[in-house]
């Protein structure tokens, strides 16, 4: 299509200075030199003002005059060695804005903390010695000048989330941690109003720096993870052939087709949206959106849908926009369904604070009446009932999960798998049934070329180049074993298969009946067959998918890990069975509509499974919604994999079985650390409610226990020995 | 103790300065490409021109 204009203009915006700017996605950038070459390469380009590349996210801001265009950046880039692609920056990056705001409270809370800590340790310091109680008095003030309005805004992230909590009457680990800082605030103010001997306001922004700290890295883990799945979105992402007035297919990215205009998909390329047949006749593999790998005949007046794969005939198609699409219609209803179950779940942390929170405030009161009762003053029990509740803010339980979310995140990262929501690494790891789509998933998403036994590779070989000169799917596929030129003189006739002469003898690539041959008995049934034939010689080879490299290690160690597995297929019997048969899943059901998937992933949950759904066609997106947690390969439909927890990269289906390990280690960290925070909460109770806690034993209490759940958090990026084995290569069933 | 009369501001001042600065650079999408600020300290390009 090199001929053909591109249309980029979906992509660019104009900055205040009226120069035109757009950002691209650039493929390939390692090493130390990438970021002069691509920088001063587009600088030197004439008009171009500005060429920033962000190394850590591979993202590219140009930003160009009136003498060039962005044909010729990406002209340019591509002349360079690097493959870019125009990314849509979203206008409002929540996650990014979010991110700054946390670490702008971290900032501050950290300065207070720091400065607060300085005038304490003068504090503890002449508590012993000779401080008198005037300059005492004057370091409590100052404290509470810097402690006040650092905690108003630093503690805004647990306020809000707090407050949110409580009016929808759900008690969540924020309301312990906002009642725990404002007391510590409160009474260390009225306590030095009174000119007592003890404050805590080093206690109360201490505790927001470190759980600041937790909040911000758990974000920033997550938000790299979803950067590079957003790259790789955009480095795949897809034109279409846009038809202007005169009718000249103009190359636009299917992000600008509008409802109504007309596109052309040439023989063998993916539809860009959805749409209703105006011209044409073709066959369509709807595999990715229906899991259906037979193709079905389309001609004018059907709907065919995005990501449908067009067969041997180039088709005229008028965009839609809702309406008629009845299967994208009961997707999206089936989602909003199952999407209201999936909210239902409560984070491990909350769940704690449900049963945390109540005991303390009780022990809190109980102690406070426990010390009137014995004959304390009023003033005394009461500081006493704080001391137990500040000692008792959860530092420790509410870093326990963030920690290990961190470390998880990141060993996840080096895997391939793309962690999307935060809560996923605990619900992954209480899952005990796996179910697998086929068609893309368990199978590649590109099918493979299967030969009969003692095929003679030489012929393969000239096969595949004659099969360049062909535009039906079939030939596509063997074309991609081609080494070398394309046969010349080729004539392809259609509907039959192509013909050239070969060193003075006839080769013919195409139907049986084109080449006269039959079909042999040791192909598949579920391939689609196309022959070859030169001169006498020739064989018939089967199109067929492919497992996925390590489909069968994975199913057995997903097995040894006392996993039951469960294929959900919108595919044939026939073309299930195999699958089910090579990979031994006994419980393979084929043929399952959308709704039909979900009612059964619905059965297995009313029987008490925790349900993993790994899937990637558009039929699958209602399911992974309604499943426990889901996991999607990074090539699956765009609307599949914005349900999914997570994406995974590459060819191979270990990372399936790296995610359930390591969520199944990062668990078993996050219930450590509960257990030490726990034990921490016995050892500083009694203290409290004795009177011996001091804001100096306050202070190491908490710092001490914060980091020992840190570092026991460390643990979960460590592979224990034989829990994670490197993905075997080889067995490959091509 | 008189020379806390002036210290503590002093001490405060210098901690605020600190913030701002922090703030400041934030703000300056300083942070925006840690990999990228590593990688361009090493860059030439600056004494070439």
């Amino acid at each position: 299509m090199g001929a053909e204009a591109v249309d980029y203009s979906v992509f660019v915006d104009h900055d205040a200075a009226g120069h035109a700017q757009m950002n691209l996605v650039v493929e390939g950038i390692s090493g130390d030199g990438c970021i002069e070459e691509i920088e001063r390469g587009l600088t030197a380009l004439p008009g171009v003002v500005r060429a920033r590349l962000n190394y850590t996210n591979h993202r590219l801001s140009v930003a160009w005059g009136a003498e060039t265009s962005a044909d010729a950046v990406v002209a340019r880039l591509s002349d360079l060695g690097y493959r870019a692609h125009p990314f849509a920056m979203p206008a409002a990056d929540e996650e990014a804005e979010r991110a700054k705001w946390l670490l702008r409270c971290l900032g501050v809370a950290g300065f207070a903390a720091m400065n607060v800590m300085l005038l304490s340790v003068s504090v503890w310091a002449g508590n012993v010695s000779d401080i008198t109680p005037e300059t005492r008095d004057l370091f409590h003030w100052v404290s509470a000048l810097i402690a006040l309005p650092a905690a108003a805004y630093a503690g805004q992230p647990f306020f809000r989330s707090a407050l949110a909590g409580l009016k929808a009457r759900k008690l969540n680990m924020d309301v312990p941690i906002s009642l725990g800082v404002l007391l510590a605030l409160g009474m260390s103010v009225v306590e030095t109003a009174l000119s007592q001997e003890h404050a805590y306001f080093d206690s109360a922004l201490m505790l927001l720096f470190f759980l600041l700290a937790g909040r911000y890295l758990d974000h920033a883990a997550r938000q790299r993870t979803r950067a590079v799945a957003a790259n790789v979105a955009a480095l795949r992402g897809e034109f279409a052939h846009r038809l202007d007035a005169e009718g000249c297919p103009v190359q636009v990215p299917v992000q600008a087709l509008r409802p109504g205009d007309l596109i052309l998909v040439p023989a063998g390329e993916r539809v860009g949206a959805d749409g209703v047949v105006v011209d044409g006749r073709s066959n369509m593999s709807e595999a990715l959106v229906t899991g259906e790998t037979l193709p079905r005949t389309v001609a004018a007046g059907d709907a065919v849908h995005a990501g449908s794969l067009n067969g041997e005939g180039a088709l005229t198609l008028r965009v839609t926009a809702g309406g008629d699409q009845t299967l994208v219609d009961e997707v999206q209803r089936l989602l909003d369904g199952a999407m209201t179950a999936r909210t239902a779940y409560v984070r491990l942390a909350d769940r704690v604070a449900r049963a945390y929170a109540p005991v303390v405030h009780v022990t809190a009161l109980a102690s406070a009446l426990f010390w009137i009762a014995m004959g304390a003053s009023l003033h005394d029990a009461v500081m006493i009932a704080v001391a137990v509740l500040i000692i008792t803010c959860p530092c420790a339980l509410a870093l326990a999960v963030p920690a290990v979310q961190v470390v998880a995140t990141g060993a996840l990262f080096r895997s391939g798998i793309l962690l999307r929501s935060a809560d996923m690494i605990e619900r992954l790891a209480q899952v005990d049934t796996v179910v697998f789509d086929k068609t893309g998933t368990l199978t590649l998403p590109d099918p493979v070329v299967r030969l009969p036994e003692g095929t003679n590779p030489a012929l393969v070989r000239l096969a595949a180049r004659l099969a360049l000169s062909s535009h039906h799917p079939l030939a596509a596929v063997l074309a991609r074993q081609a080494e070398g030129a394309p046969v010349p003189e080729a004539t392809e006739e259609a509907g039959a298969g192509v013909r050239a002469v070969i060193d003075g003898r006839e080769a013919r690539l195409g139907s049986l009946a084109f080449c006269g041959l039959d079909a042999p008995a040791d192909l598949p049934a579920s391939a689609s067959l196309i022959a070859f034939r030169l001169g006498d010689d020739g064989f018939v080879a089967g199109i067929d998918q492919a497992l996925r490299a390590d489909a069968e290690d994975v199913a057995t160690a997903l097995t040894g890990m006392g996993l039951s597995l469960v294929i959900l297929s919108g595919d044939r019997p026939d073309a299930v069975a195999p699958v089910a048969r090579a990979l031994g899943i006994t419980d393979a059901r084929p043929g399952l509509k959308p709704a039909a998937k979900i009612a059964a992933i619905a059965d297995m949950k009313a029987q008490g499974h925790r349900v993993l759904m790994v899937g990637d066609g558009l039929n699958d997106a209602p399911a992974l919604a309604a499943a426990d947690a889901s996991l999607s390969p990074v090539e699956g439909a765009a609307l599949t994999k914005a349900q999914a927890d997570a994406e995974f990269l590459g060819t191979k289906l270990g990372p399936v079985r790296d995610a359930l390990a390591c969520a199944r280690s990062a668990l078993k960290r996050i219930r450590e650390n509960l257990w030490i925070a726990l034990l921490y909460n016995l050892i500083a109770v009694p203290l409290a409610v004795g009177g011996y806690v001091t804001p100096l034993v306050a202070a190491l209490a908490m710092s001490g226990s914060s980091t020992l759940v840190t570092v026991n958090a460390l643990r979960a990026g460590v592979p224990r020995a034989g829990g994670m084995p490197a993905a075997q290569p080889g067995k490959a069933r091509s | 103790m008189n020379v806390l009369i002036y210290l503590v501001p002093l001490a405060l001042a210098l901690g605020l300065a600190g913030l701002f600065a922090f703030l400041w650079s934030l703000k300056a999408g300083q942070y925006d490409d840690m990999d990228g600020a590593a990688r361009r300290i090493l860059s030439d390009e600056d004494v070439r021109k």
